[in-house]
């Protein structure tokens, strides 16, 4: 487990790191960021990239701010940076909440929520959470700047709409209303173990009736995404167990299941329909 | 009189403890020596094929690259032998150190390269090409044989015991009760992997293995013989050891092939295992299938027991050869009167990682089936699951009990126990009654609470002989010098607290040598909870014997009788009070190299512990998930030298269990890959999945076979761990027998409750 040579590069600009990549993407350079996931798959000689440009030294990629519509997070912003709160706005407790569930404490203290995107794995909270709340990523390289949706944004398992000279460089989730209400719910064998499915919910109260709800699920499909189909069935009912059952059950049937040999996609289904009303009864609390 | 007692039976802290705690251990991979080769070896990525060939030549070309070995340079080295149960028709199934005609599992070793550091070793191992036919692997133990190689199928030995007229006993029963059970693939994956330093010190002609654990003198006579040395120009030594578990100290092919080297080439080699490797080469464990029938009277008595089970070894047999299934057929009685028994375990062979002795080895296995078997009865008679052991728990005025039956080269004798007394002691600290209604209430609700009993008899103090030597240092320190080995379990701190008591000193003053074999000529190592028995008694008989010296000795220069003199906190004193005293280190130094005594403790038969593990769970219907809501373990071992010690054992032990019940198991695909090879994919309790315990030590039953009455501590905590998880669930599910597989994953509870129409 001692990963294959490669060589580090420790730009000081970002207009340094961007150059870099342009200049290595092609010779199978990659960005370091935390290093929790690239570096284990090192280990394993997984991935062999020849070229570690290491982002870790840049000055303005820890920014972290809101200009009143979205909260901006720059990519070295760590996990632990949501561990209290990070705006004044009930996001705030939502990214708390979430964040509590990755990993574990030192994996939060390194591992960044842009490098958690970038790597796309089908189970990362923070992947659910941007495809949930419909994220915009900064897309940044010597060719320019481009914004891609989060509906856009994640391909696969592990593949995402950036191309190989393009830096995660920030990604704005949109605050929420300040009466949104949100829960969040997720199932794995063992506490900090990757979720086997796991869901995010959001949504408002007008007249006892639910509006606007997201309900996004993870861990589930190849990549975290909206379900319009639970959503349609929350929407206009009020908030409660006959209206969170049939919105599990309509997640549930909606998902396209992935398998493993500890998950088939009968189980995977049942799980999706247990963390959707989880994440709803959540919410109440 | 002798001293009073003022260290065994307390729970001093460890002595081994503050190295540990200031980082200083030194563990293997702490290790090095100038000019170290470093060691990688190449694996098969195939589950069963015919070797054709092997070609380094790219490998060799690396910068920094010094050899790569393959079958070739080490054919004049045999397979690696049997330690224990070592039946004659089992070995043409050892292992080679490195791959010979055949791969069998993947994460065989076929080459091993030797370079400068270990990231170009392991550069250079990818670059070595197997040219390896694939042939059709055997991926399960029951059903059709396949082939081992061209004359013999992978059935290679069938363990049969028996006693009393089953038969007879099944025709005339009132009921039988037939069960299909089997426990999944586990193992020890101790904290620190493997380790191995190999040093050749030409001008003193002494070759050297650093790294060793658990068993370093027999691992040095027959190192020492495969590679054509003298056991007397080799040595073992043990540094700190990050856990044991039966797993870790065996000889390995890794063990073999540093030393090769080291001697070979006259360089230090230096191999320490990742934990990749470690998850597909190291010893895996407890996989066994079992068709068991039970013959049972209108109250629910045992009349008989018959069982036949398929053990699944993987590719080779090891070190350990039959024990594992061995001890599973004779242990599987346990604490209650089975008249009649038979067993047949076939040894099967697949294409998986080979096995071993893990932690309450064949007893995990075994004690889940018999208590599976007990709560069937159970049901099948319609009372409770305490109440069906209760009417077949052995009697206390049966023993010593003979079981009919041997195990480890012994026959076994249950030396003490009363088994319906710490039943009764357990439930009391289970709260039981309470427990129940309130299990039931909840039930009432809609919750699914369940809980369940299980019990079993382990076996400890495994002999034949222990020798220990203490010496009285100039310093007036003193030294016990053993040969057992330190996993972690605080076998300083015990045989200190044994000495102390028997010398009159401090425990804190004495040091505890273990795990050296240029210290002392012959030990036995530390496995089957044997060396608190063997080795604690071995030290307190060289104790007493050097206090006599030491009285002796003191009396002549102090002008009076022994008998008279006494020690106390290292101060020979006169017992009447009156005058001068001297301290030890004043005879020591008055008498240089006298104070010191060797003394052995012979056994020819094992000591019994036994207990009882009471388990109260919550089954999450939406997923399958089972979260342990109370865990109470109650446990006679005799006497506990270091209560807290003995505590720590059986927690551990516990976690381990809980893995296996719940959590680990090492699943392979259909072509034999494994799919269980990261801590991410094997997955290992943590202290979030570990429940608060209570444990409840008992000394109601003193082995008569040493005069502590001491029995090991070491696997009680993990023996029936599957089992009474397993019967708390049926409890809580209200369908008896329905757990009659381990481990219970999510995905297959969650498949039970919707089969069943629970959920």
């Amino acid at each position: 487990m001692k990963p294959a040579p490669f060589v580090r590069h420790v730009p000081r600009t970002l207009q340094q790191a961007l150059a870099m990549l342009s200049q290595l993407a092609g010779q199978d350079g990659r960005i370091l960021a935390g290093g929790q996931s690239l570096v284990p798959i090192m280990a394993f000689r997984l991935a062999k990239p020849a070229h570690l440009i290491d982002i870790n030294e840049i000055a303005g990629l820890d920014r972290l701010d809101s200009d009143g519509t979205a909260l901006t997070i720059g990519a070295r912003v760590r996990h632990a940076a949501f561990h209290g709160p990070a705006v004044d706005n009930p996001l705030a407790a939502l990214l708390s909440y979430v964040a509590r569930h990755i990993a574990h404490y030192p994996i939060r203290m390194r591992g960044t929520f842009c490098g958690s995107l970038a790597h796309a794995d089908p189970a990362s909270e923070w992947c659910l959470t941007a495809a949930t709340l419909g994220a915009t990523m900064i897309a940044k390289s010597q060719r320019g700047e481009r914004e891609i949706a989060a509906a856009d944004f994640f391909e696969g398992i592990m593949s995402t709409a950036l191309a190989e000279d393009e830096l995660l460089a920030e990604v704005r989730l949109p605050l929420l209303a300040a009466d949104a209400k949100f829960g969040f719910n997720e199932f794995s064998r063992r506490a900090g173990d990757f979720a086997m499915a796991s869901s995010l919910v959001t949504y408002r109260v007008a007249d006892g009736k639910i509006s606007e709800a997201r309900i996004g699920v993870g861990g589930a499909e190849s990549s975290p995404r909206r379900i319009e189909e639970a959503e349609s069935a929350l929407n206009g009912q009020p908030p409660g167990d006959p209206a969170f059952r049939a919105a599990a059950l309509a997640a549930s049937d909606a998902v396209d299941p992935l398998e493993d040999h500890q998950t088939n996609a009968e189980y995977r289904r049942d799980l999706v329909r247990a963390v959707v009303r989880r994440a709803l009864e959540h919410s109440l609390t | 009189m002798t001293a009073p007692a003022k260290f065994v039976g307390r729970s001093v802290p460890r002595l081994e403890d503050r190295p540990l705690l200031l980082g200083q251990g030194r563990f293997a991979a702490d290790i090095s020596f100038p000019g170290q080769w470093h060691m990688r070896v190449v694996r098969s990525p195939v589950a069963h094929g015919k070797l054709q060939g092997i070609n380094a030549a790219a490998a060799l070309t690396l910068p920094g690259v010094h050899a790569v070995w393959t079958r070739d340079n080490v054919a004049h080295i045999p397979p690696i032998p049997f330690r224990l149960t070592g039946l004659v028709e089992l070995e043409p199934y050892r292992q080679p150190i490195l791959a010979n005609d055949y791969v069998r599992y993947v994460g065989e070793p076929v080459a091993v390269v030797f370079a400068a550091d270990p990231y170009i070793a392991e550069d250079a191992a990818e670059l070595v090409e197997l040219n390896i036919e694939t042939l059709a692997p055997v991926m399960h133990a029951s059903g059709d044989t396949g082939p081992f190689d061209a004359e013999r199928a992978t059935e290679p030995s069938i363990i049969r015991k028996s006693y009393g007229d089953v038969d007879a006993a099944f025709n005339a029963a009132h009921a039988i009760v037939t069960l299909e059970l089997s426990i999944g693939r586990h193992s020890g994956v101790p904290l620190e992997t493997r380790g191995a330093i190999a040093r050749y010190d030409e001008a003193r002609d002494i070759l050297e293995m650093h790294g060793a654990a658990k068993v370093p003198w027999w691992n040095r006579d027959h190192i020492a013989k495969m590679i054509g040395r003298s056991r007397t120009n080799m040595h073992l030594l043990e540094g700190h050891v990050g856990g044991g578990f039966g797993i870790r100290g065996e000889i390995y092919p890794e063990d073999v092939l540093v030393c090769a080297a080291a001697l070979h080439f006259k360089k230090p080699v230096k191999w320490i295992e990742d934990r990749r490797e470690h998850l597909i080469a190291a010893n895996h464990s407890r996989q066994q299938q079992h068709n068991i029938r039970a013959a049972i009277d209108a109250a629910g008595h045992i009349l008989a027991i018959d069982d036949k089970f398929y053990h699944d070894n993987g590719a080779y047999m090891r070190t350990h050869a039959a024990t594992v299934p061995d001890l599973a057929a004779a242990m599987l009685p346990g604490p209650y009167r089975v008249p009649a028994y038979r067993v047949a375990g076939h040894i099967r062979l697949t294409n998986k990682t080979p096995c071993g002795t893990y932690r309450a080895p064949g007893r995990y296995e075994s004690s889940f089936v018999r208590e599976r078997v007990l709560d069937a009865i159970a049901a099948k008679v319609g009372i409770d699951g305490v109440e069906i052991r209760r009417r077949n728990l052995i009697a206390k005025s049966a023993m010593p009990y003979d079981l009919h039956l041997e195990t480890l080269g012994t026959h076994i004798v249950y030396d003490s126990g009363d088994y319906a007394l710490l039943l009764d002691k357990t439930l009391e600290r289970a709260g039981w009654p309470a427990l129940q209604a309130s299990l039931k209430k909840r039930r009432a609700a809609g919750e699914m609470v369940g809980a369940g009993v299980a019990m079993f008899v382990e076996k400890s103090g495994l002999g034949p002989s222990d020798t220990v030597r203490v010496e009285i240092k100039n310093d007036g320190k003193v030294e016990v010098v053993t040969g057992v080995a330190s996993i972690g379990q605080g076998v300083e701190t015990a045989m200190a607290q044994i000495a102390a008591d028997a010398l009159g000193v401090d425990y804190a003053t004495i040091n505890v040598v273990h795990g050296q074999t240029d210290r002392i000529d012959q030990g036995a190592g530390a496995f089957a909870s044997r060396v608190t028995v063997m080795c604690g008694e071995a030290t307190r008989l060289a104790s007493v014997k050097l206090r006599g010296k030491v009285l002796r000795l003191a009396a002549e220069l102090m002008q009076t009788d022994a008998a008279a003199l006494d020690i106390i906190n290292g101060e020979i004193v006169r017992r009447d009070n009156t005058g001068p005293s001297m301290t030890l280190t004043e005879l020591a130094q008055a008498r240089p190299g006298d104070l010191s005594a060797e003394d052995t403790f012979l056994s020819s038969h094992m000591v019994y512990p036994y207990g009882v593990h009471v388990a109260a769970v919550k089954i999450d219907s939406d997923t399958g998930g089972v979260a342990i809501e109370r865990y109470v373990i109650g446990y006679d071992i005799g006497k506990a030298v270091n209560p807290r010690l003995v505590e720590s054992q059986i927690a551990g032990g516990l976690a381990q269990g809980l893995g296996g019940a719940l959590l680990e198991e090492f699943v392979y695909d259909d072509n034999g890959e494994p799919l269980s090879v990261t801590f991410a994919d094997y997955l290992m309790p943590t202290s979030r999945e570990v429940p608060q315990m209570s444990i409840l030590i008992t000394e109601d039953a003193p082995s008569p076979l040493n005069p502590m009455g001491l029995k090991g501590a070491g696997e009680g905590g993990a023996n029936p761990v599957g089992a009474v998880i397993a019967a708390a669930i049926d409890d809580a599910l209200q369908r008896p027998g329905t757990i009659a597989e381990l481990p219970v994953t999510p995905q297959r509870l969650k498949s039970i409750l919707k089969k069943t129409g629970l959920r």
